[in-house]
């Protein structure tokens, strides 16, 4: 057996069977599953290290600010910095916490923030695992990160860390409807639950222009609410209500320190790029490039591209929006985002039954399939918000002993 | 109500975020050890002894009056009188401090030793920089590192320097001409008493000189002062 040439698309995969190609036969199974695993690991933890700068710069530079300018040139080795120092701090366990959980927690949030990248496409023949219910795989290893966030909350004994616990809860059952609903419309479309399978449905062209489901109507408005529900699921501002620094000072994880509360924070970065990771596997096309011509670029590099510009646009909104209250939380996601994501899968359904060309009448009838489908999401989409508005009062507020 | 506060919210970002690297106007972060803002004249740290001329010894302004010591909320001064008396600046007999320490590590910059100093010998310092790296040394200032010449006082607190300046010169002035007062009376009592009795002159003259030294002094130290 021998080894094809090595092109720039499938690099990684080459480099992946080389290694598995040169060890003993007894361990290519697991030569292949390590090589896997530690790809991945040193990846997406590399990626968290990039994330945290370009969020410190990001964010300063919105506050007028410089960022971390100090290690290295422009604060490049910031990251190095903040590893060694969560590295070398004291680890405290609170004397009355539930040690064998307190311990736990952390390790298993990471873990199943983890395991959901088996099923990510992050390029051509590149999903670790290829189930054939990778969605369905996705979201139930989604759900374990809630134990996590619970056995944490709980074990540590404090007042905060359970108030965070419960409302991280509260927060992650709600947004998973909506999350899990906007995602059923593109599972709908392509007739599959297999990631790869659905990337594949994405990856054609017609017109040199790509079949992203992002370009459809319903694909939009699911989209931008499965990123939504995204930002709550992976408790990120505005949605950061279980950390609320201002008022239960760290929420589940208060009581961490050292190594442990840095599992927490990439835990948290994880399961950002991995929620993020599955936007694009589901609306923009995975790998594929949008543009026929520009098929050439590794699909690799598409998919961190994406990955990239999907991680900035989190960083532009937490650096716009403020924490929402607790109540405003939930009347969005039972009250707006489920109908809204309800309305969604109808119009996915539509547009699934509508023809797309009418014979003899060119682009027309894909041009009134577009309209409707766009229609049946934007006309709850208005008379939502309107009902939602109708019962409150926005009054300019008179402050007494302020000012 | 349909998002468009959102919108314009993330549009404002976007415009802090690109003109941030376009404008340097916005950025106010000054890069603290290689920028520095110009202290304001009221900024006070710790406090220094003043010191009139060269010799920071012979020029010490304090009398050891250990009022500072008394009033001093935290107690961190610690003053041992000395033995001797050396001239002040009128060329006035005075006590001077012996030791004279201050425990940085315990003193909480309210200036009361400043206030209650009716020998202007006692200002606070604007320097911040003073961390050590160790924990039990390097905090106990002694008189040699707190000893700081009327030139640097004038560099760091100009216009409360200079008042004081004034105040001290205008002080001298009137002790001058007081002794000079002094001496004239003196001298004319001792020419009297020479014209009564001419043996009287040489213990007159003796007597005078006590008075005399003094006026002297000043005169030497004047333009230092100021």
């Amino acid at each position: 057996m021998t080894l094809p040439a090595p092109t720039a698309d499938q690099i990684w995969v080459w480099i992946k069977d080389w290694l598995v190609f040169h060890t003993p036969a007894p361990f290519q199974p697991l030569a292949s599953i390590l090589c896997i695993v530690a790809a991945i690991i040193v990846v997406f933890a590399s990626l968290f290290a990039l994330t945290v700068l370009l969020e410190r710069k990001g964010l300063g530079r919105m506050q007028n600010r410089y960022g971390p300018n100090r290690v290295g040139p422009f604060g490049i080795l910031q990251p190095i910095a903040d590893a060694v120092k969560s590295l070398t701090k004291e680890d405290i366990v609170p004397r009355s916490a539930d040690h064998v959980v307190h311990y736990l927690a952390p390790l298993v949030l990471v873990a199943a923030s983890f395991l959901a990248y088996a099923v990510l496409p992050i390029g051509r023949n590149m999903t670790a695992v290829n189930l054939d219910a990778g969605v369905l795989f996705f979201f139930a290893i989604g759900s374990a990160t809630e134990l996590a966030v619970f056995m944490a909350g709980w074990s540590s004994r404090n007042k905060y860390s359970l108030l965070g616990a419960m409302r991280a809860i509260a927060q992650m059952v709600s947004y998973e409807i909506p999350l899990i609903l906007s995602s059923i419309a593109v599972v709908m479309i392509a007739g599959t639950l297999s990631t790869s399978a659905i990337v594949d449905e994405q990856a054609r062209y017609t017109h040199g222009i790509a079949h992203w489901f992002v370009f459809t109507p319903w694909g939009l408005a699911g989209f931008i609410l499965f990123m939504i529900a995204a930002t709550a699921e992976t408790n990120r501002s505005p949605f950061d209500l279980p950390e609320g620094e201002s008022e239960i000072i760290a929420g589940y994880f208060i009581e961490y320190s050292g190594f442990k509360f840095a599992l927490f924070f990439l835990a948290e970065y994880i399961e950002m790029f991995a929620v993020s990771g599955l936007g694009i596997t589901l609306f923009l096309g995975g790998w594929s490039s949008p543009v026929s011509f520009l098929a050439w670029i590794p699909s690799w590099i598409w998919f961190f591209g994406k990955l990239l510009a999907l991680i900035c646009c989190f960083i532009w909104v937490r650096g716009t929006l403020p924490r929402l209250r607790m109540d405003q939380l939930m009347n969005f996601a039972w009250k707006f985002m489920l109908p809204m994501t309800l309305f969604v899968i109808l119009s996915a359904g539509v547009w699934r039954f509508l023809p797309a060309t009418i014979a003899g009448s060119g682009a027309l009838g894909a041009v009134v399939r577009w309209l409707v489908c766009a229609f049946i999401v934007l006309l709850p989409y208005v008379t939502l918000a309107r009902a939602l508005e109708s019962g409150r009062k926005i009054e300019k507020r008179e402050y007494r002993f302020a000012e | 109500m349909f998002g468009e506060g959102i919108i314009q919210g993330l549009v404002e970002t976007a415009r802090n975020f690109f003109g941030s690297y376009v404008d340097k106007d916005r950025l106010v972060t000054v890069q603290y050890p290689e920028e520095r803002h110009q202290l304001p004249e009221a900024t006070r740290q710790f406090p220094f002894l003043l010191y009139d001329g060269a010799d920071p010894e012979a020029g010490l302004r304090c009398v050891s009056c250990q009022i500072c010591e008394k009033e001093c909320p935290p107690q961190c001064i610690h003053i041992e009188k000395s033995k001797d008396k050396k001239p002040d600046f009128v060329g006035k007999l005075q006590f001077y401090p012996a030791v004279f320490n201050i425990d940085v590590s315990t003193c909480m910059s309210c200036q009361i030793c400043v206030e209650v100093c009716p020998f202007d010998a006692i200002r606070m310092d604007n320097q911040f920089e003073l961390s050590t790296s160790n924990r039990f040394a390097g905090l106990l200032y002694t008189k040699p590192e707190l000893a700081k010449s009327n030139e640097y006082y004038r560099k760091i607190h100009p216009t409360e320097a200079a008042e004081c300046d004034e105040r001290r010169a205008k002080e001298a002035e009137e002790a001058k001409a007081k002794a000079a007062a002094a001496a004239a009376a003196s001298a004319a009592k001792a020419a009297q008493a020479a014209a009564t009795s001419p043996a009287g002159a040489a213990n007159g003259a003796s007597g005078n000189g006590t008075a005399s030294t003094p006026v002297e002094q000043p005169a030497g130290k004047k333009p230092v002062t100021q």
